[in-house]
Parts: C-alpha cells; sequence; structure tokens
C-alpha cells in the first residue's frame, strides 16, 4: 500500500504530513520507555510479516498486517509504521520521504481503527465466537480502510488517477478476507499462548512489569 | 570522488536529500523535473552506487509507475490524440504520466546518491541530532537492529514446516499453517523484547537517547549543504519563473 514519490499533488502532501505527524506525536506519547524495545521489535517482526507471500486463487499476495497491528500495540502503531516506512524508504526506495506522512497516516489510522474496532466488538459480543469475530474484522478492517484512504488521495490529487484508485479497491477485496482469516488465527493462537501481548494495547497496562521467565 | 560524497556529515546529505526531494515533489513544470533529473543523475554520477542496489531501486519505482501508465494516459480528461475502439488516450493523460514518472525517477536518483552506504546506526543518530523525537529514533534504530534476527527466526520457522512436507497452496490449511507461524514469531519477538528490556535495565536504561557518535561538521559539509542549497534555489526559480529559458 504505498505511492511512489511524485505521484500525489502538494496539497494531499501536505494535509498527509500534517495529519500524519500529529498521530505519531500522540502515539509517542502514549508509548513510554518500558514500551520501546516491546513495540520496536515487535514492529521489526510486522516488517518481517509482510514479505510473506500468501497464495489467494491463482497468484499470491503479501500481507500488510495493519489491523494485525493495531490490535497488538494500539496508539503506537503511528510511530511503529513511520519509522518502518523510513527504513524501506532507505532501503528499498519504496514510498519515500515526501510521500511519509500520507503513508503513514493512511496506515497509521487504518491500525488505529481497526484496534477499536477490534475492541469494541470483543466488548459488544464476549465469548470465543465473539473473539473470533472481533479479529476478524479488525484484520479485513485494517486492509480496507488502507486501500480506501489511498484511494482517496490519488483520487484526491487528480481525477484522472479515480480510476486507478478504484482498481486498487477491487484488487484488495481478496487480500481483505483472506488478511481477516489470518489475523483471527494469529490473535487466537496469541490469546493461548501470550495473553499478556493482547492486554499490553489497553492504554492502563505496563507490559514490562509482567513477571519474568526461563531463558 | 564517490569517497568524498560518502564522507560528507550524514546530517548534511540527509537534510539536502529531504529537501530536495521536497522540491521535486512538488514542481509541476516540466523544465523542473528535467533539471531535478539532470540533477539527481549529476549526483548519483558523482556517488557511483553499487549498481546492483541501483537497479533495485529503480525496479521498485518504475514497476509502480508502470501501473500508472497502464491506467492514466486513457482515464485522464482531456483532448483525444489516439483511440482504439473505447479506449482513447488523452494529451493530458500522458503529460501527467510523464511527469510523474520524471518526478518518481529524479527523487530516486536524488536519495539514492545521498544516502547509499549509510548504515541504520548512523542514521539514527544523523536523525536524532536532526531534531527527530527520542522515542522516533529507539524504534527506529531496535527495528534496523532486529529485522534480520527477526528474519533469520522466520527462516527457520518456514525451513522447519518444509521438512514436514508443508505446501504453500491457496486453502485454508496454508492461511492457518501461516497464520500460526506469524503468531509464533510475534510471540518470540515478544519474548525477545522483554530479555532486550531486562538486559537494558541492567545497563542503567532510562529511555533518555546518549548518541556516542562523532560527527564532525567541517568547511567541506557547509560547501556541500551550499551546493546543494543554490540547486534547490535554482529548481524553485525553473519552476515558478521558467528558468533560463524564460
Amino acid at each position: 500500500m504505498h505511492i511512489a514519490e511524485g505521484v500525489l499533488s502538494p496539497a494531499v502532501l501536505g494535509a498527509g504530513a500534517v495529519l500524519g505527524a500529529a498521530g505519531v506525536a500522540w502515539g509517542l506519547r502514549r508509548m513510554d520507555a518500558g514500551r520501546i524495545m516491546e513495540v520496536g521489535i515487535l514492529s521489526a517482526a510486522f516488517f518481517v510479516g509482510s514479505l510473506i507471500h500468501v497464495p489467494i486463487g491463482v497468484t499470491s499476495a503479501h500481507l500488510l498486517l495493519t489491523g494485525l497491528l493495531g490490535v497488538l500495540i494500539g496508539w503506537a502503531a503511528f510511530p511503529a509504521i513511520l519509522a518502518a516506512l523510513l527504513l524501506q524508504a532507505l532501503l528499498f526506495q519504496y514510498g519515500g520521504l515526501t510521500t511519509l506522512g500520507v503513508n503513514t497516516f493512511t496506515m497509521g489510522s487504518s491500525a488505529v481503527l481497526a484496534w477499536y474496532a477490534w475492541r469494541g466488538i470483543r466488548r459488544l459480543w464476549p465469548g470465543p465466537a465473539g473473539e473470533k469475530f472481533a479479529a476478524f474484522c479488525g484484520g479485513a478492517l485494517g486492509v480496507a480502510l488502507s486501500a480506501l484512504l489511498t484511494a482517496c488521495a490519488l483520487a484526491f490529487t487528480n481525477e484522472g488517477f479515480a480510476t486507478a484508485a478504484k482498481l486498487l479497491l477491487l484488487a484488495h477485496l481478496p487480500v481483505m478476507a483472506a488478511e481477516g482469516f489470518i489475523t483471527m488465527i494469529t490473535v487466537g493462537f496469541i490469546a493461548r499462548v501470550r495473553p499478556e501481548m493482547l492486554a499490553s494495547s489497553k492504554p492502563a497496562s505496563r507490559p514490562g512489569a509482567s513477571s519474568p521467565k526461563e531463558d | 570522488m564517490a569517497a568524498q560524497l560518502q564522507s560528507i556529515d550524514p546530517r548534511a546529505r540527509l537534510a539536502t536529500a529531504a529537501l530536495l526531494s521536497v522540491c521535486v515533489a512538488v514542481a509541476q513544470t516540466l523544465s523542473a523535473c528535467l533539471a531535478g533529473l539532470a540533477l539527481g543523475l549529476a549526483l548519483l554520477a558523482a556517488a557511483r552506487p553499487a549498481l546492483r542496489e541501483l537497479g533495485r531501486r529503480a525496479c521498485a519505482v518504475n514497476i509502480f509507475l508502470l501501473f500508472l501508465w497502464c491506467v492514466t494516459p486513457w482515464t485522464t480528461p482531456g483532448n483525444v490524440v489516439w483511440s482504439l475502439g473505447p479506449i482513447a488516450v488523452t494529451g493530458e493523460g500522458l503529460w501527467l504520466s510523464l511527469l510523474v514518472s520524471l518526478k518518481a525517477n529524479a527523487i530516486c536518483a536524488i536519495f539514492t546518491a545521498l544516502t547509499a552506504g549509510m548504515d541504520i546506526a548512523t542514521l539514527g543518530h544523523a536523525l536524532r541530532r536532526l531534531g527527530c523525537p527520542q522515542g522516533l529514533t529507539w524504534l527506529l534504530l531496535f527495528m534496523g537492529r532486529y529485522i534480520h534476527v527477526i528474519h533469520d527466526e522466520w527462516h527457520a520457522l518456514m525451513t522447519a514446516a518444509r521438512l514436514r512436507c508443508f505446501v504453500p497452496k491457496s486453502n485454508a490449511h496454508t492461511w492457518r499453517t501461516l497464520a500460526t507461524l506469524l503468531g509464533l514469531l510475534l510471540v518470540r519477538s515478544h519474548d525477545r523484547a522483554r530479555r532486550v528490556h531486562e538486559a537494558m535495565l541492567l545497563r542503567c536504561f532510562t529511555g533518555s537517547f546518549r548518541p556516542l557518535d562523532s560527527f564532525v561538521w567541517r568547511g567541506r559539509d557547509t560547501a556541500f549543504s551550499a551546493v546543494l542549497l543554490i540547486c534547490a534555489a535554482f529548481l524553485i526559480w525553473t519552476e515558478l519563473y521558467g528558468g533560463p529559458h524564460a
């Protein structure tokens, strides 16, 4: 979900930069020193995870993992995504420097909204089925919002890009379903193995204070 | 010459790369875009980055542009210059695609030339010195440090799965397996983060960032920045007033 440099208009770039910076500032305020390692190393894992090829139909697609990222780290997703994009821009020249703001905003806000959706559904529908549905919605919503916001950024830049934006949105429908399913399984696995990882995205708790174990 | 460009202070290289990228990205005239591309190519010639690296970056940029070229020329409204059945290619669409391609390649060239060969630690420290927030610098440095470690871990997991005859196909079993492996990767990263955090606490980590680098700003860094600032001013002049051919 990246837009190359030089495509978007200055107005869209500027708006994206302002909104992205606001999100990052808020995310950094909610992330205390005890969570830096957690967020940093989990973000590295998400970076690796987004390189996984998943076969869908006759082709294969990359996972976006914005929904899962939001579910695990909440508002810290904004600075995590900015750091990942900065690394990617410098290592692979994907996206790039001037589009950092727009890309951070589109992916960060979809991660945070997916997190709120996941928490809301869990609260409204307690029980195992509700947990599964909440995780599925979180994953699917992460992709849907990223695609939608990216399409909006293209369409606002120039009406000639509107068709490209619609194609982009359509191409992401199967990815949404696959990503929702994968998020559902992954969150279920984490809930069984390390339930404290899911609790850590609640704003008030301190994951650094959890009891140390072996190795 | 290449070594000279690499020895310029990383802060100067990053700041000028950012400034020039912004100048090129907002340009709307052909002459400014061409000037940007020429500047990028000149910098590339001076920097001489590894060809493989350059090729990989150029590929990444141009694959996205290829997608735009397939769609934009016939979806932009304007004067039809060529038509085949329902597909009508417009002059405006071609113009837009051309400008975007020039800009994207110019920025790619400028960036590759100025930041190639900069390692992640240097980058983090330079960004911190340029005023990047503390928390973000930490995230960047930890991500840069652990991406390869976690990538190796993922390969180990996949190798283990393949040894048990796992062949990815488009079915629920594959997705379930990949999702569980991804979950395991995240759980291991979480455990690793806790160990790293405890190790850092033993070394008196408080969350504040104390760079131990030794960036020294010399005369040639000032000269380099001044030359690139003049280039940026030239780009803006070309964009606003048509430049030397006005």
